[in-house]
Parts: C-alpha cells; sequence; structure tokens
C-alpha cells in the first residue's frame, strides 16, 4: 500500500516536472534538436536539472546503503554491455524522438489534452514495446 | 543556428528538472525502483489490469501533468506540429527502440547519467545523435516537415 501511494505521487511531481520543463509541447522538443533553425536549449536544462539533483543523491546517499528507505533491494539494469543493442536501440528511440517530439513520459502525460494523434502515439509505442518483447522471447 | 534563448523558459525547465530529478531520485531511495518510463509503461502493459506500482505511477503522470498544467500557461498543444502520418511510424520506433536498447530520456538520460553509466552515456549520446539528424534530415534537406 505504502509502495502504491508513493509511486503516485512520484509520478505525480514526474509528471509536474515534464509540464513545467516544457515536455509536453514536441514543438519544444524538436526545436532542441533543430540545431540547424532556431535552436532553444531548453531541453537540456531539463535534462540537467534532473541529473543535478539525481546524481548527488546516488552518489553520497544511495550507493551507501545496501536497501532503500522502505527495505527493498536497489533495482538494477538487466543489461550490462555496451552492444550491439543498446546502440541500435537507442539509435531507433532517437529516430522516433526527433520525428514526433516525444518520449513516453510526455506522451503518457500528454493524453490529458484529449488530442487523439497523441493517443495513436501511445498505441503505436506500446506496439513497439510488445514487438521488442516478441523478438525477445523468440531468442 | 540561431539560438533562441528565454530566460523564463530556461529557469522554467531547470525547475522542471529538478522535480523530475526529485521523482526519479525519490523512486530509487525510498523504494529501490528505476524511473525509467519505458520499463515502467512496458511492465504496465505486460498486467494492465493488475493495480501495481507501475499503474499507480503512470496515474501519478497524468495526474501530477494536470495539476501543473493549472498553473502553467501553454501547458499542452493545441494541436500537434507534426501529422499522425509520422506519429505512428514514431511511435512505434520510440517503443521499440527504448526498450531494445534498455532505456528511454529517464532512464538512460537520467537515471542512468546521474549513475555515471557508462552505457547509458553511449545510449544517451547516440539517441541525441540520431535525434538531431532526424529533425535535420526531416525540417532542411528533405524538407518533409516545418
Amino acid at each position: 500500500m505504502k509502495s502504491l501511494i508513493i509511486s503516485l505521487l512520484m509520478g505525480m511531481i514526474f509528471g509536474a516536472g515534464l509540464v513545467l520543463g516544457g515536455m509536453t509541447q514536441p514543438e519544444n522538443i524538436i526545436r532542441f534538436l533543430d540545431l540547424a533553425g532556431d535552436w532553444n536549449p531548453a531541453l537540456a536544462f531539463v535534462m540537467g536539472g534532473a541529473v543535478l539533483v539525481y546524481l548527488p543523491v546516488y552518489q553520497f546517499i544511495i550507493r551507501k546503503r545496501n536497501l532503500s528507505l522502505l527495505n527493498e533491494s536497489f533495482e538494477t539494469p538487466a543489461e550490462t554491455k555496451v552492444d550491439l543493442k543498446l546502440v541500435s536501440g537507442a539509435a531507433l528511440f532517437g529516430i522516433g524522438w526527433g520525428m514526433s517530439g516525444f518520449c513516453p513520459g510526455p506522451a503518457i502525460t500528454a493524453t490529458s489534452s484529449g488530442l487523439l494523434p497523441v493517443f495513436s502515439f501511445l498505441l503505436a509505442m506500446s506496439a513497439g514495446m510488445v514487438a521488442n518483447q516478441i523478438l525477445r522471447s523468440k531468442q | 543556428m540561431n539560438i533562441i534563448f528565454n530566460p523564463d523558459q530556461i529557469l522554467a525547465a531547470l525547475a522542471g528538472g529538478i522535480l523530475i530529478g526529485i521523482s526519479a531520485a525519490g523512486m530509487y531511495l525510498i523504494q529501490g525502483r528505476i524511473a525509467g518510463i519505458s520499463g515502467i509503461f512496458s511492465q504496465f502493459l505486460r498486467s494492465p489490469f493488475q493495480f501495481n506500482w507501475q499503474t499507480c505511477f503512470i496515474l501519478g503522470l497524468i495526474a501530477g501533468g494536470i495539476i501543473a498544467s493549472l498553473f502553467v500557461p501553454d501547458s499542452f498543444p493545441a494541436e500537434l506540429p507534426v501529422d499522425v502520418l509520422f506519429l505512428i511510424p514514431a511511435g512505434f520506433l520510440v517503443g521499440f527502440g527504448s526498450r531494445f536498447g534498455g532505456g528511454c530520456t529517464s532512464g538512460h538520460g537520467v537515471c542512468g547519467l546521474g549513475r555515471l553509466s557508462f552505457r547509458s552515456l553511449v545510449a544517451t549520446l547516440t539517441f541525441m545523435g540520431t535525434g538531431f539528424l532526424t529533425v535535420y534530415l526531416l525540417y532542411h534537406v528533405f524538407e518533409v516537415l516545418k
């Protein structure tokens, strides 16, 4: 129960951060990725601001602990190698990101705009995730 | 390159980023969970009708966005700058690519970089690179978008 409430709360802070940072306006992302045009560096400050908080908390608090505050073990990424999967996955992600101005978090948050195209994007995104899952199960 | 420098927007961006950082750091410190949205959403997809922490986090994203939009002007677009014709393949690439590569902007770009993960650095530089390239090609070379 505690976990559900905390996750809801943290999600709310994240969503608010996305809106405040302008991430739910895909135009802003496209402007950031448009180096040859009217370049708007704002997105860099969103990611920068996030790392500014996350890095010290991880390096100086989390790393020193065996368990989380609620005594859960710290989740670690399944993969550890820098390999073709990582690079090609990231490359494809970046292409989709550049095409749409959306990545998962902002797209989910933008559903409250009620715009049908946002839901189309999310449906397609879900399909992509399922496709990866199917591919993985065949290996 | 023509740089648009809007101090108010940059301050808001920084503040927004700090909130994201607080959320991600909070998720990890309190519950040991990585706040990588592509991972959380893909887990949600695997059991969409179970009321688990992934569902709660996603509901939170939406709720937090709604609350913030009461205070932030132009939170959401009135219409998207890109046509559905592009959004659908783009969505598929974002969904597939993020999971295939093990993360997205929050997973690699925030959590990974915060952990000083070389893997995430490579991933972040890669998706930034193809992101820049894609926009350049679409808007300035093939000019299919404006």
